[in-house]
């Protein structure tokens, strides 16, 4: 089959979508000419022409507010935030007004809104510009939260995320975006809500997702050599959380395992626990559940602190093997 | 003619804001309404000028002191009063409460609780309209003097400007944002200063002659078909407290008895007895009949039911989340 880049295929998604429907354009800084901080759009506007991708200035509360107001008129915005670290500064317009307004307003009206954010480390940018801030937005009710971790997924799950009628977040690993995998070239969609077992295995879940599952899945494969058999299941959407197929993996291997690179204390990885304690794969386990993630600091610059910050494959497959003895 | 008819719709109209805030205000002294409010009572010119001088096409976008917005905009006060006592039959189920009355379907975008966060949504909805190439349709967003020290009405107003968006600001200056002065809150308290550097015309005006704003914000209306957006500062005053507990200690009773000396019905009927429009008979009975109306309300109002707590987690999303591919 045909291979693109994780970021050719967020594109495509894109792309396919604003042939078919002239309601959804693209809004966001340098997303034009520039092709935004990424390159995910180069070539979009060649296509599409400045008002259906539409460069805003530096104005995160402005623009992601605008593509609100929007979207209650019926428009189908796709927002950039250049990187996920900057929704701080639109908090607001996401967590009190995209999330909030179809309930507070009784249901009456809905705000189809994907925002799109590029997040994780990686890069050396340091703790401004390479956090995992999912849960900062999963304890909201009214969002959707996506972090798909392959090609495949990305473009089908955005696909699906510019078709559902809900405010969605769209987390997209920066070091993923040159990573190739095979897509098909027809529209497809993918299931919101639904996590992937990526890898089958025997011993342990591990439940992860983004760039994360890459590590867990190569963690896998050395681990197999010692006779340890991970089963990874990708979350890809976290609220709402597939808690069904994690229940079920845990009841099957006993032991569970949770890998994200967000912080650990107050991170999603809590979530996922709790809702094992919570359920009858609570009686499964053979041993206490454990979270592989960032340490809680700031993200250092330096590449040799950076490292030691990161969950790696070392310390997964180090976290693996102590959830066996 | 039609200006007297103008005239006389537009005091009733003002007429069914106060009774409506008064009666509010009765019930909550009482205890008797959950929740808080912001009581507009000295300020019905300002949305009642400023409303009625668009077309049915128009949206709006209100404020916290918002119930008069949406009264001038000819929301069912049935369905209102419902909602603020938090009925199944009001507005939004109960669900928003004073602060969230709105109608997006009939073009009210509704009240919002955070100051600032209506104007990049209106900038949004006047994209949408400019994209939709709906020409003679104009995007009203009030806001408060207070609300005018936000970054976001800044960042509005740049793209609002930039855009060229059919959209009007109307500051509706009360001289205070809770109890803070615009002397202390403003480097400069000259609110139509504000818009200047983003090239976007300012006007300021006495907010209590109701002409006066319906004149206004109808030019306003023309102008920014063609041209882009305009800034309206509607002086005026609210008799009230900010809201529920305000003891009135940052403002003096002879400073409120002056305003209350240009209360804004009070003129508007001295206006119809000058053009010979009405009779101080009519005026009498105009009010009455608001207070009839009222009444009735607040009978709907009481006897309505509570939403049925089975549906307490309805309206959080709109259709089915989990999709299937
Ligand atoms: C972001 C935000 N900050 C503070 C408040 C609390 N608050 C509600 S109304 C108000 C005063 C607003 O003043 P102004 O904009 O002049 O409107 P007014 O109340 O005078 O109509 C304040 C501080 C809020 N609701 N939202
Ligand atoms: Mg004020």
């Amino acid at each position: 089959m045909r291979e693109l880049t994780y970021g050719q295929a967020i594109k495509e998604a894109m792309t396919l979508e604003m042939r078919q429907d002239e309601d959804v354009f693209l809004m966001g800084e340098d997303i034009g000419v520039y092709g935004g901080c990424f390159g995910v759009s180069l070539g979009m506007l060649e296509e599409f022409g400045p008002e259906r991708v539409l460069e805003t200035p530096i104005s995160e509360l402005g623009f992601v507010g605008a593509g609100i107001g929007s979207a209650l008129l019926k428009m189908r915005p796709i927002v950039e935030i250049m990187f996920s670290d900057f929704s701080t500064v639109c908090y607001d317009q996401i967590v009190n007004q995209a999330a909030k307004i179809r309930y507070m307003f009784g249901g009456k009206n809905s705000v189809p809104i994907v925002i799109r954010m590029p997040d994780g480390a990686g890069t050396g940018a340091a703790a401004q510009h390479s956090q995992s801030p999912e849960a900062w937005y999963t304890n909201v009710p009214g969002l959707i939260i996506i972090a798909p971790s392959t090609p495949y997924d990305a473009k089908g799950l955005l696909i699906s995320a510019i078709r559902n009628d809900n405010p969605v977040l769209f987390f997209e690993h920066k070091l993923l975006y040159g990573m190739k995998g095979e897509v098909p070239e027809e529209y497809y969609t993918l299931p919101i809500g639904k996590a992937d077992i990526k890898r089958e295995g025997s011993d342990i879940t591990v439940a992860t997702y983004g760039r994360m599952v890459h590590l867990c899945l190569s963690a896998a494969e050395e681990l197999l050599e010692e006779g340890i058999s991970l089963e990874v299941v990708d979350l890809r959407t976290l609220s709402p959380l597939d808690k069904r197929t994690i229940i079920e993996s845990v009841k099957k291997t006993g032991r569970l395992l949770i890998v994200h690179e967000a912080h650990k204390t107050g991170g999603f990885g809590g979530e996922i626990a709790a809702t094992v304690t919570e359920s009858e794969a609570f009686y499964y386990l053979d041993s206490p559940i454990e979270r592989c993630c960032s340490m809680d600091v700031p993200i250092p610059c330096s590449l040799e602190l950076e490292k030691n910050v990161l969950p790696t494959k070392e310390r997964i497959i180090a976290s693996a093997r102590g959830l066996m003895k | 003619m039609i200006e007297n008819e103008l005239i006389i719709e537009m005091y009733k109209r003002m007429w069914l804001i106060r009774k409506f805030e008064e009666k509010i205000n009765e019930y909550f002294s009482r205890g008797e309404i959950h929740g808080t409010c912001h009581l507009c009572i000295g300020e019905e010119a300002t949305a009642v000028g400023s409303i009625f001088a668009l077309k049915k096409s128009d949206y709006v976008h209100g404020t916290h002191r918002g119930h008069g917005q949406a009264i001038a905009f000819g929301t069912d006060v049935n369905s209102m009063m419902a909602e603020i006592f938090g009925k199944a039959t009001g507005l939004c189920k109960g669900k928003g409460g004073s602060m969230h009355i709105a109608d997006v379907e009939k073009r009210y975008l509704g009240s919002n609780g955070i100051l600032g966060a209506s104007m990049p949504i209106s900038v949004g909805a006047a994209l949408a309209l400019k994209k939709k190439k709906c020409e003679d349709t104009v995007v009203l967003c009030l806001f408060g003097d207070g609300s005018s020290n936000q970054g976001a009405f800044h960042e509005a107003m740049n793209l609002a400007a930039l855009w060229k968006l059919p959209l009007i600001f109307v500051c509706v200056n009360n001289l205070y944002g809770m109890s803070m002065s615009i002397d202390r809150s403003m480097s400069d308290p000259d609110l139509t200063k504000r818009s200047l550097p983003y090239g976007i015309r300012s006007i300021s005006i006495d907010g209590n002659d109701i002409m006066g704003v319906y004149e206004t914000v109808s030019e306003a209306r023309s102008y920014v078909l063609g041209n882009g957006p305009m800034l309206i500062v509607e002086n005026t005053y609210r008799h009230m407290g900010h809201a529920k507990m305000d003891a009135n200690r940052y403002r003096t009773k002879e400073e409120i008895n002056s305003w209350k000396q240009k209360d804004p019905i009070k003129r508007a009927g001295e206006l119809l007895l000058k053009i010979s429009a009405a009779s101080e008979q009519d005026l009498v009975q105009y009010e009455s009949d608001a207070a009839e109306r009222i009444e009735n309300a607040v009978r709907f109002a009481l006897e309505s039911p509570v939403l049925a707590i089975e549906k307490i987690a309805d309206d959080v999303f709109a259709g089915e989340v989990v999709s299937d591919a």
